[in-house]
């Protein structure tokens, strides 16, 4: 069905019924438990839909989608691998799908033991002391890092230090996790190059920096060489240093953050650890800290017990709960699912893989695109645009016209120092024809956009939306189907 | 190249300031509106709010980026361009046109030393 636009709740007709509740198996009626008082006494105005009509439109819908199950998706600073079936093979295991936060502990252990084995597995991979998996995803994993880090200083009656050092190469969620964790933040310029000015930091560095917040390689795909000199300065003026796990991916089992010197980190298990990324994923991410620090990690806490059972425990000295229970459990079991079927030897040749293909197209395009930044990248890499700026086609263009040869668009705009950033990051699975078909496009674009530029302007033409009013959306967004049929009346 | 007027004076930051007696008329420049694309909010201060040069008076969000607009010169807000409310566009279409705020300056050594348009064209270039 081609442009298929519907939302349910247009489908819905009086009366029509496509569902069947199951038997009631706990022998009680949970309404019987709330008070009159606190029922609603009109109707919830669900879409009234058959069977048919809900297969039919979610399956449409699903088509409208583009993900790494129907194409390359080079998006940078994202790491949009492919995600293992397996995977969810095992995390949908009635065993584990079924369980509640709430049953006996005695009936949850190998769940529990999956939690503790996989925090393990990150701990090693980090080269840190524990892991608490709690957090529901990458900023909120920063939030708690952020929180452990103020506590640490708080702890210790240091109340003074309330900044954190931030690149302006960062991740847009650093400064506002930065924030939200009630701390302020400081922009330590880059070099040319892309890698912190230690020159640029080292005057920041007094006793009111609570630490500095980092990843490696950086945005633009290059490693931060110093680090190591950084982290002394940064442990010398008293601070922490926080790794942001987002570009993990080409370090794994090579590298570990916690040897460069940091003291704190977040993984994106949806990114480095194959589990489903966007579309609501959900996403985990789980937080790591250095032995000085374990006691801080949030509640509650799975331990293993000296007999080999494992428990859920509480400590006083955390600083409280980031969640609700222990995280999204189905997505750690994706994760570890992942780490078990690779092993430690094919998790070190991820790293490998990923820097060599994302190498790979940089050569080969550097000659149509502008490359700001010489030398061997790691897992991703960033051009300024097209090389020959005199067509006035922009990166947008370019990344609109992918569309059209089925590819998506890379992470454009960012990281900010480059005004036509275009971001790319292949991964490590894709093959080479995939990778080759999508260095052919790129060099296709480049000669269109010399030879016949208003092909790109109209881009994308096979998509069944072509250019959205983007300032009108962002102006009068129309969140709920209350708010648009009160536009239509 | 982005447009640039010799009428005015620049901030390295891309704000533009035009004189108009004692008060400094303030927008950003051509270069800005460009490399920022499609413009959707304008945040700007409160008449009567006192300006240091080198704060920061307000944000420029377009479908790109969020930008702080840093104020040139010192002094109090007289007016701000409240047609951007509605209109934010209106800086994309022509960006020398469309002033965002006034500013009664208290010193006026503070426009002398901005970029002329000559010293302005030069830093568009290099970046």
């Amino acid at each position: 069905m081609k442009n298929y636009d519907k939302l349910i709740f247009e489908l819905s007709r009086p009366g029509r019924k496509g569902y069947q509740l199951r038997r009631n198996e706990f022998g009680f009626d949970a309404l019987d438990n709330i008070p009159a008082e606190l029922r609603r006494k009109d109707s919830p105005e669900l879409p009234e839909v058959s069977e048919g009509d809900v297969v039919r439109h979610y399956t449409n819908l699903s088509n409208k989608n583009f993900g790494v199950d129907t194409g390359f998706y080079p998006l940078g600073s994202c790491t949009m691998k492919y995600n293992p079936k397996i995977n969810e093979e095992l995390a949908s295991m009635p065993e584990f799908a079924g369980l509640h936060p709430l049953q006996p502990v005695e009936t949850a252990q190998g769940a529990l033991e999956m939690y503790y084995n996989l925090q393990q597995a990150l701990a090693n991979i980090a080269g840190l002391a524990e892991f608490t998996l709690n957090p529901y995803a990458g900023a909120h994993g920063e939030l708690t890092g952020l929180m452990v880090m103020r506590q640490y200083h708080i702890s210790r009656g240091d109340t003074k230090r309330t900044k954190v050092i931030i690149p302006d190469t960062a991740h847009g969620t650093n400064p506002a996790s930065a924030m939200v964790a009630g701390l302020e933040v400081v922009e330590v310029k880059s070099k040319p190059n892309g890698s912190i000015d230690v020159e640029d930091l080292k005057p920041l560095l007094d006793d009111t920096v609570a630490g500095i917040m980092m990843t490696n390689p950086n945005t633009t795909g290059m490693f931060e060489a110093e680090i190591l000199e950084i982290a002394k300065l940064v442990h010398e003026a008293g601070g922490l240093l926080y790794y942001d796990g987002a570009n993990l991916n080409p370090l794994l089992g090579k590298v570990r953050p916690g040897d460069m010197g940091f003291d704190i980190m977040h993984i994106n298990l949806h990114k480095t650890f194959s589990t489903p990324h966007g579309g609501g994923g959900p996403g985990s991410g789980p937080v790591g800290v250095a032995a000085h620090l374990t006691d801080l990690l949030p509640n509650p806490r799975v331990r293993k017990m000296e007999d080999g059972t494992f428990t859920i425990d509480t400590d006083d000295r955390s600083l409280g709960n980031v969640s609700t229970f222990l995280g999204n459990f189905g997505v750690m079991m994706k994760a570890y699912a992942y780490i078990l079927s690779l092993g430690c030897d094919n998790l070190k040749n991820v790293g490998p893989m990923a820097t060599l293909n994302a190498n790979y197209i940089k050569e080969s395009l550097k000659d149509l695109y502008k490359l700001p930044i010489e030398g061997a990248c790691k897992h991703e890499f960033v051009f300024d645009g097209l090389a020959d700026k005199s067509t006035g086609v922009t990166t947008l263009n370019v990344a609109k016209r992918l569309l059209d040869f089925g590819f998506h668009a890379p992470t454009i705009y960012f990281p900010l120092l480059f005004h036509e950033a275009m971001m790319i990051e292949p991964t490590e699975t894709e093959s080479l024809e995939t990778i080759d078909e999508f260095i052919d496009v790129m060099r296709k674009v480049a000669v269109e956009a010399a030879e016949s530029p208003e092909i790109l302007k109209a881009a994308p033409v096979t998509t069944e939306i072509s250019h959205p009013d983007e300032t009108g959306a962002a102006k009068n967004p129309i969140l709920s189907y209350r708010s648009l049929k009160q536009q239509q009346s | 190249m982005a447009k640039v007027m010799d009428d005015r004076r620049y901030a390295e930051s891309h704000e533009w300031v035009k004189i108009e007696g004692d008060i400094a008329v303030i927008g950003i420049s051509d270069y800005a509106q460009h490399a920022l694309g499609d413009i959707v909010y304008v945040d700007m201060p409160e008449v009567g709010d006192e300006m240091q040069a080198g704060e920061v008076f307000g944000a420029v969000e377009s479908v790109k980026a969020a930008s702080d607009l840093i104020c040139p010169v010192s002094g109090e807000v007289v007016e701000i361009n409240e047609a951007l409310e509605d209109a934010p566009e209106t800086v994309n279409a022509d960006a020398f046109d469309t002033w965002i705020i006034k500013v009664r300056m208290t010193d006026a050594a503070e426009y002398d030393a901005l970029l002329d348009a000559a010293a302005y064209t030069q830093l568009c270039e290099n970046e």
